[in-house]
């Protein structure tokens, strides 16, 4: 915001940006609970099946709370000590928030409140946020597409017979068509990524133990990461720095050495493996360009290579549905987990898990059995201990680029935004979807989801992928915060 | 054993988890620990429980820090190597009070290796035995059946316990008493365990096999599990090697399982067979980082270690010249060991000399007072009873103004009631009489009444005495000085035969 800059704020427009909103918060032309209520409409009108709950009376409460800090504290004071102060936020249904179910997109845990919330959504609430509800996603963040959700998939936010990519599928679309400001995602494999790239907005997976994980309903606990979803990458950078930092509740959190200002030309890396067979030819053109525009402004662009592209996928899906199946066994319908009705009359224990696990969906049935089986003694060797070694040489062959390079650069996904329906006959296909994502995951890599144009022929919206060193969030941040306002003109803007 | 099964050798290794003594829990901050004289039953359930313990979804464990420093300890005080890098691994399987679903374990990395224990058996048979590993891991909850079905406590659970996994080289029932006798000294002298043995502080599994003597190969081994007492475990032990030898002898063969040892029937039976075991599915815990243990740390905690148990044993031998067994005794238990040093203590402020007050103390210690916690099954020193009262009985019993009948008694007055030396004697009025002019007309009345003791004494018979003292003490009701009346008879009867005779 600059004092020069002095539009109205239009509450009816579709996107609000957090300086937006706090500007017009300091020039008292709206109050957050004008701005909350204004959201709530736009979720109860929507039919993007975007949220799975929505949590008015929180909300309104939260905004109250932060118009009275507003009025109390002034303005100024106010947005200093409460950097997010009466954004409308949602978060994704599988973070706990304290009193509110959490589903996880499953029929096993309906019903489920939350005993305790997740450290980065108390860090939201410390922040000022203003939580709207819990956005829908694949089943237990384990999907590409958002069709894995037991309570039906959600929309693409301007084509509703695409799907807008998973398994943040709802934070996406909800950010997409206005429905919130800011969604945070959880990324395992492309989560909060790929949908952004879908939906045109931005996205942003932190380095591995940036984030806490501590409340998020773990998927593949060595790959999972929380991050922020927004119009623009300002934003996502905004509410990021609310939530980075080491949590005494999650071991894997640790601090990171900060490097200093580059004082040369950034770096890029291009890893030639990213262009090969499998990426849609407008996708690919759409990336180059984009690449060659960087170059323009002064980017040095390198061509690097990516020796395991070919073991990328199976080293993955071995690792994360193996900490899957672990991860899920506690959903037993002994603590928690719904009890269908014919789980009360059984008579061993053996039944009883049969009848409540049944309620998983057939993805996450899938994983759990590859899982257990990969982890299984007879096997454990030739397959986990194996994607084990290889998620180290990949590791290192990122290393080894990250010698050369500031930031490797390529596609997101190989295609835009698909029909519903289309893949879902064949996991395989899908899980082929992640080929360009799931090396960030693998090596602990701060990675993100900028919107750089649309394809020709169907308007779909195409991101560009930024991948950095482990630790060098903030250097990804701002260079991709440098470059976001250039591709803006490529896309079309609103819905 | 051997005689009966000569031909036969039984081969027994030993696993033994360790509830560590820390005041919270291994992965959280509820508390685990119970106050003394508490049970797991005061507390009411589920009242130590949180997101973390109770396997909330999202929740994640920290390790407690404290809890790794206990089994470093453990480790280092039964001669383990210390691993520098150790990894926790998730074990898993289903069952109701096992709230993730899996158990923080530690597999192939342990933080612990190779250390050994000392025991002692009887004719020289005292030796090492091999330890092949201690790791941490996490307690499970309780399941409570009841008609009304099962509920789950999980007070219990993320309680911290090491895992103490010796080498299969024991061959006896009693050896595998003596190491877990001499492993429960260790860790409760140390400090890292409570040593609570009904609340299952110190539980064992023991694995049993039998093959013919002289082979080099392990026949097929069932497991006991969970015997929480170690007359229990030998028991169990004991049937088992007969149940083997009697099935092999029988031309069939051992069923690889895991039994369970029922005390009222004195007999194992069968929980589940091998195939029926299931597949733990471990591999390392993601939301863990690798345990890294520097050596300065690890010497840090070396450092911090008491006397262990054996070198107290070594130490009370030389110094105090008591035997092998009394020794044993003495540091068996903690609340033992320290109510002896402590008396110790409290009879050289009493101008005792420390040998013979050694000697005395641990004589009322391991006859009076280890019986006494022995009848009760394990059962604490008794609250009355403090250190500076043995120190006391020690004194009298030496000035002759108590006997050793007389302090017992005393010792079970305060251990029931408490009190103090000189009031319970003389309440039960058990002064001893060294007053030569009181006992003379006793020892002249006894020796009127059997002159044919006497006859005996005179013409060399020195053991019949004994007799003569004995009936001199009875007459005085157990208060005479057996010391003194045994000179006055010698005074009676004349020096003389005793000169002859030497």
């Amino acid at each position: 915001m600059t004092p020069n800059q002095r539009l109205p704020f239009d509450l009816k427009q579709l996107h609000h940006s957090i300086d937006s909103i706090h500007a017009a918060f300091c020039r008292q032309e709206i109050g957050a609970e004008e701005l909350t209520l204004e959201y709530l409409s736009r979720i109860r009108a929507s039919h993007h099946n975007a949220f799975l709950c929505v949590t008015e009376s929180q909300a309104v409460e939260l905004a109250r709370q932060a118009d009275r800090r507003l009025r109390e504290l002034g303005s100024e004071v106010a947005l200093a000590r409460y950097p997010l102060l009466g954004i409308p936020v949602a978060l994704k249904d599988n973070l706990q928030w304290e009193g509110v179910e959490t589903t996880c997109a499953s029929r096993i845990l309906q019903g489920y409140v939350s005993p305790f919330s997740a450290t980065v959504v108390q860090k939201l609430l410390d922040a000022g946020a203003v939580i709207l509800g819990k956005t829908n996603l694949d089943e237990f963040a384990m999907g590409g597409s958002n069709e894995n959700s037991a309570y039906g998939p959600v929309l693409h936010p301007t084509h509703l017979d695409r799907v807008p990519g998973g398994s943040s599928g709802g934070s996406a679309t909800a950010v997409g068509v206005g429905l919130c400001v800011v969604a945070l995602g959880t990324d395992t494999g492309g989560s909060i990524r790929l949908p952004a790239s879908y939906c045109g907005i931005s996205g942003f997976k932190p380095s591995y133990g940036r984030v806490s994980r501590y409340g998020l309903v773990a998927f593949a606990s060595s790959l999972d990461q929380v991050g922020p979803m927004a119009r623009s990458m300002k934003d996502c950078a905004r509410v990021h720095a609310v939530l980075a930092g080491v949590d005494p509740k999650d071991a894997t959190t640790r601090e990171f050495k900060v490097e200093p200002d580059l004082k040369r030309p950034i770096r890029l890396g291009v890893p030639h493996q990213f262009f090969g067979q499998g990426l849609s030819p407008d996708v690919s053109q759409v990336v180059k360009s984009a690449i060659q525009k960087l170059e323009s402004l002064g980017a040095e662009v390198h061509e690097v290579s990516f020796d395991y592209s070919d073991a990328v996928i199976s080293t993955y899906y071995l690792l994360a549905v193996s900490e899957a199946s672990s991860n899920l066994s506690r959903f037993d319908g002994v603590r928690f987990g719904r009890r269908p009705l014919e789980a009360e009359n059984v008579l061993d224990l053996d039944s009883f898990y049969k009848k409540v696990r049944s309620q998983f969906g057939p993805e996450v049935k899938r994983r759990i059995l590859f899982g257990a089986f990969a982890l299984s003694s007879g096997h454990y060797d030739a397959y986990y201990r194996k994607a084990g070694e290889v998620r180290e040489l990949i590791r290192a062959n990122l290393d080894q680029i990250f010698e050369e390079v500031d930031l490797i650069v390529g596609p997101v996904a190989p295609t835009t935004a698909y029909p519903l329906g289309s893949k879902t006959r064949d996991p395989l296909e899908m899980y082929l979807n992640d080929l360009y994502t799931i090396p960030a995951n693998l090596a602990g890599l701060p990675a993100l989801s900028l919107p750089i144009g649309v394809e020709s022929q169907t308007g779909l919206p195409i991101g560009l992928q930024l991948q950095a060193q482990r630790g060098q969030d903030q250097l990804l941040l701002d260079s991709a915060i440098q470059w976001e306002d250039v591709f803006k003109d490529q896309q079309k803007e609103g819905v | 054993m051997t005689s009966t099964f000569s031909e036969f050798e039984a081969v027994i290794g030993l696993e033994v988890h360790v509830q560590l003594a820390t005041e919270s829990k291994i992965f959280c901050g509820c508390r685990s620990r119970l106050e003394t004289g508490q049970t797991l039953a005061d507390v009411r359930p589920n009242s130590r429980v949180c997101p973390v313990c109770s396997g909330q979804p999202g929740s994640l464990p920290v390790l407690n820090r404290k809890a790794v420093e206990f089994a470093i300890q453990a480790g280092l005080a039964t001669e383990c190597q210390i691993a520098e890098r150790s990894v926790f691994a998730r074990k898993n399987y289903f069952y109701p009070d096992l709230p993730k679903g899996y158990q923080i374990s530690q597999f192939d990395e342990p933080l612990c290796l190779k250390g050994r224990i000392w025991i002692e058996g009887a004719h020289q048979t005292s030796r090492w035995v091999t330890i092949e590993r201690i790791h941490m891991e996490e307690d499970a909850g309780k399941s409570v059946h009841s008609s009304d079905g099962t509920q789950i406590n999980l007070n219990r659970a993320g309680t911290p316990l090491i895992e103490v996994v010796s080498a299969p080289e024991m061959h006896a029932p009693e050896e595998a008493g003596s190491y877990l006798r001499e492993l429960y000294a260790i860790v409760t002298a140390i400090g890292v365990c409570d040593g609570n043995l009904q609340e299952g502080n110190f539980r064992c599994d023991a694995n049993v096999s039998v093959r013919l003597r002289g082979s080099n190969q392990l026949g097929t081994r069932t497991e006991i599990k969970n015997v929480n007492s170690f007359r229990y475990v030998e028991k169990a032990i004991a049937y088992e090697i007969q149940r083997q030898v009697k099935l092999i002898r029988e031309g069939g063969g051992v069923r690889q399982e895991t039994r369970l040892y029922d005390p009222d029937r004195d007999a194992t039976f069968v929980l589940r067979s091998k195939e029926d075991a299931p597949d733990y599915r471990y591999f390392p815990e993601p939301d863990l980082p690798v345990l890294q243990v520097s050596p300065q740390w690890r010497e840090a905690l070396r450092a911090k270690l008491p006397e262990l148990p054996r070198q107290k044993r070594t130490r009370y031998q030389t110094h105090f010249g008591l035997s092998e067994y009394d020794t044993g005794v003495l540091t068996a238990e903690k609340e033992l060991t320290e109510f002896f040093e402590a008396a110790l203590l409290e009879s050289t402020h009493l101008g005792l000399p420390l040998a013979d007050a050694a000697k005395a103390v641990t004589n009322f210690l391991t006859q009076e007072i280890a019986r006494r916690m022995k009848e009760q099954d394990g059962a604490p020193m008794s609250a009355h009873l403090k250190p500076a009262h043995l120190a006391e009985l020690v004194k009298r019993t030496r000035e002759g103004a108590l006997s050793i009948t007389g302090a017992k008694q005393v010792i079970g007055e305060i251990w029931l009631r408490g009190g103090e030396v000189e009031q319970v004697i003389q309440s039960k009025g058990l002064a001893q009489v060294s007053d030569i002019a009181a006992l003379i007309p006793l020892v002249r009345e006894v020796l009127n009444s059997c002159p044919v003791q006497v006859a005996e004494f005179k013409s060399g018979k020195e053991k019949v005495i004994g007799f003569l003292v004995g009936q001199i003490m009875k007459k005085s009701g157990g208060k005479a000085n057996p010391g003194m009346i045994q000179q006055l008879i010698r005074n009676e009867l004349g020096q003389q035969q005793e000169e002859t005779k030497s």
